[in-house]
């Protein structure tokens, strides 16, 4: 673990919030230290216990078979879909809610896209006895119906979002409003590595067991350190998660996959950008309590992002990553929406695995660039793609796609 | 290290009315005659809002405000133009988001902001989302050129945050009446009282906003010891209200004139009870 103590990464971090908020998250910022820097109480051995007893930890690293024969490269993915809820974000989400109960919180409050975080949230809250309220834009809950009920089913209220796109961005800047209403009693379970310190290393370390336990399994499977690591980036949670255990290994290639969505170019007149690159276009400037990389319009307004995968919608990025790319350790590289799909499906019908839309970007630059990868490659799956499957079957059908699914069964059925 | 027009507000002595709009809410020509409707009214300074995208700390009633002036049109250089174009003698203060602070301009930082603000004859910034903390760079840029930077004490802040924000506030500080965020509500909290007695030992205006309405709200918050009160969110919604039913503009605006006109009674009342009266 590096430690930043005064919650900067180069010029990107800080803390630009509300004044309300800042004795709690001065607060948080001590409880970090102590709980998860300093293991008081033994918080992180409790934390470690449930990871493994609830939460299924650790995950494999699996060959991917025919993935490696078609790129001629030795592909392993980090089966984060396997952890409890199908995604990485259970890690996150039961680390928190574990400190706002050693913290003697009484209430939870999360934002989430595409559901995974609010439902990895509302499982931890469940499992540890905590009330818990998600934020969600009305987008994304017509578009991750399936984790709606997930949430509901583990008794957590959803409180739908209906301001701009009603996406991610918006959720977030909702639950900031909460959390600045009832800061007393409350945590805010941020979803990224997003927001105002101590939120981006705090959350990274929460993560940073995926890239732990990936570096040891790697070595025991093949002798060697891998030769990159590939992973998705939304606010870039799964990313530096995936990453960090690797930093020092100056060899491994560290490569964040962003969303490309339709198009990089922006609409300035609409403040549209139909993709969420925000590592590859964005512009430095300060949302959502940190200064980091933005999608923005000339005046400093904050674009609608856009991207087939929900988690990924995001206009802002983690600070911490937007500093390892400006430092040149982590490269940025985008997938668009089709790309990402065309990966979806390969993964399904080649390895047996159902990704998230999310994850699915990172196989989408392995499709594109598979001899940047090296020799010996780590994909982390970030997650299942459950959620996923009305988006992917619609988006599919409009799409003149390599691959073709043929859902005409139903039709038949109904004869 | 302060700004002249504000200082002369405090120093004579009354309760200073400071209401808020949303500059270009809900289109650009109406929003003028609405914002010098409030300068009839007996405002003593006049905080405009600059509408940002993301506002975190604002209630639904601003929020929409601010939908609504920024799909008329606005711009931060709409803005000052704005500024330009406003007949009033209330010296301004204009409330927005760092972000939009940063941007503006060739380079990157709050100077060129500053710069044009100040050129464009406001007073003073009030920045939400901008704690003391990070806050030195505008504070430095607002120095040069004799603006006042106010700050937000939150019912929560106490001990060296306070101290912190006291040696970089200038003009007043802005008392959060509650926790929350901006929104017009039906009672007056305790927490103002409680606020204004942990800040009694500073010799700094002190304005007290979120949630005021009426006339007895500024009289029981003046009674209490402010030194100004600050109004947003029910003012907002007057002219919500007008946008909504796409009444003329001199109806808005003599709304709003009346119900300057009432809180700025209601404040003044208030001061003939408070704590340090000395008539
Ligand atoms: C499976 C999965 N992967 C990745 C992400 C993106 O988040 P982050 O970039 O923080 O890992 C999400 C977000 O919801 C997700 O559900």
């Amino acid at each position: 673990m590096s430690s930043h103590t005064d919650g900067k990464f180069g010029a990107y971090g800080g803390q630009y919030v509300p004044e309300a908020l800042m004795p709690a998250i001065e607060e948080l910022r001590d409880a970090y230290e102590r709980y998860v820097l300093d293991n008081e109480d033994g918080f992180m051995d409790e934390f470690r216990k449930r990871l493994a007893d609830f939460g299924g930890r650790p995950t494999p690293l699996q060959r991917a078979d025919q993935l490696s024969d078609r790129y001629d490269t030795e592909v392993y993915l980090k089966r984060e879909d396997l952890l409890h809820g199908g995604a990485h974000k259970l890690n996150n989400a039961l680390g928190q809610v574990l400190l706002a109960k050693y913290m003697g919180k009484e209430r939870i409050i999360a934002e989430t896209g595409a559901g995974q975080h609010g439902t990895a949230t509302a499982m931890a809250a469940a499992h540890l006895d905590m009330p818990c309220e998600i934020f969600m834009g009305s987008t994304d809950i017509n578009r991750q119906r399936p984790n709606v009920f997930r949430m509901r089913l583990n008794g957590a209220a959803v409180n739908p979002v209906t301001t701009g796109r009603g996406t991610l961005k918006e959720a977030i800047s909702e639950t900031m409003r909460d959390w600045a209403t009832n800061v007393e009693d409350t945590h805010y379970v941020i979803g990224s590595i997003v927001g105002p310190d101590p939120f981006p290393r705090m959350v990274r370390d929460f993560q940073s067991v995926i890239g732990e336990e990936a570096r040891e399994q790697i070595r025991e499977q093949t002798g060697q350190l891998p030769d990159s690591v590939v992973a998705c980036a939304g606010g870039g949670s799964n990313t530096m998660g995936a990453f960090d255990a690797f930093r020092e290994d100056e060899a491994v290639d560290l490569i964040a996959v962003e969303a490309g969505g339709s198009s990089l170019d922006v609409d300035e007149e609409t403040g549209v950008a139909p993709n969420s690159a925000t590592l590859s276009t964005g512009e430095e400037g300060v949302l959502h309590g940190a200064r980091t990389k933005l999608l923005q319009d000339s005046d400093g307004q904050i674009m609608e992002s856009h991207s087939v995968s929900a988690g990924l919608d995001y206009a802002g990025v983690g600070p911490e990553l937007a500093h390892l790319v400006d430092s040149g350790r982590v490269q940025a590289a985008n997938v668009d929406d089709e790309v990402a799909l065309e990966a979806f499906h390969r993964l399904s019908q080649r390895e047996g695995i159902i990704p998230a839309l999310e994850s699915a970007h990172a196989f989408g630059y392995l499709d594109e660039n598979p001899d940047a990868v090296g020799d010996v490659t780590v994909l982390n799956l970030s997650g299942r793609g459950d959620k996923d499957l009305e988006t992917v079957i619609e988006e599919t059908e409009q799409r003149d796609l390599d691959v073709d699914v043929d859902m005409s069964v139903f039709a038949e059925a109904e004869r | 290290m302060s700004n002249d027009a504000i200082d002369a507000v405090f120093e004579a002595g009354d309760p200073a009315f400071i209401p808020y709009l949303v500059a270009g809410d809900p289109d650009y020509e109406s929003s003028l005659a609405y914002v010098e409707a409030l300068d009839r009214g007996g405002a003593d300074i006049i905080e405009l809002g600059l509408p940002f995208s993301e506002p975190i700390a604002e209630g639904s009633t601003i929020q929409d405000a601010i939908v609504r002036s920024l799909e008329a049109g606005m711009t931060p250089e709409r803005f000052f133009d704005f500024v330009g174009d406003l007949d009033v003698e209330a010296p301004l203060v204009c409330m927005t988001y760092y972000n939009l602070v940063y941007q503006y301009g060739q380079q990157r930082g709050p100077r060129d902001f500053v710069e044009r603000a100040a050129s464009a004859g406001i007073s003073g910034l009030v920045i939400p989302d901008l704690p003391a903390e990070e806050a030195d760079p505008l504070r430095a840029a607002c120095d040069e050129h004799d603006l006042d930077l106010v700050f937000i004490v939150a019912p929560t802040t106490e001990g060296e945050r306070l101290t912190r924000m006291m040696d970089r506030v200038s003009g007043y500080v802005y008392v959060q009446a509650r926790l929350g965020t901006t929104g017009a509500r039906d009672d007056v909290s305790d927490q103002t009282d409680e606020s204004l007695a942990r800040l009694a030992d500073w010799d700094v205006p002190k304005a007290v906003g979120f949630g005021i309405k009426t006339g007895e709200h500024a009289e029981r918050i003046v009674s209490a010891g402010a030194d100004g009160i600050i109004v947003g969110s029910a003012l907002v919604d007057i002219v919500a209200a007008g946008a909504a039913n796409d009444e003329p503009i001199e109806a808005v605006a003599d709304r709003l004139e009346s119900k300057a006109r009432e809180l700025t009674d209601g404040a003044v009342r208030g001061l003939t009870s408070a704590p340090d009266a000395d008539t």
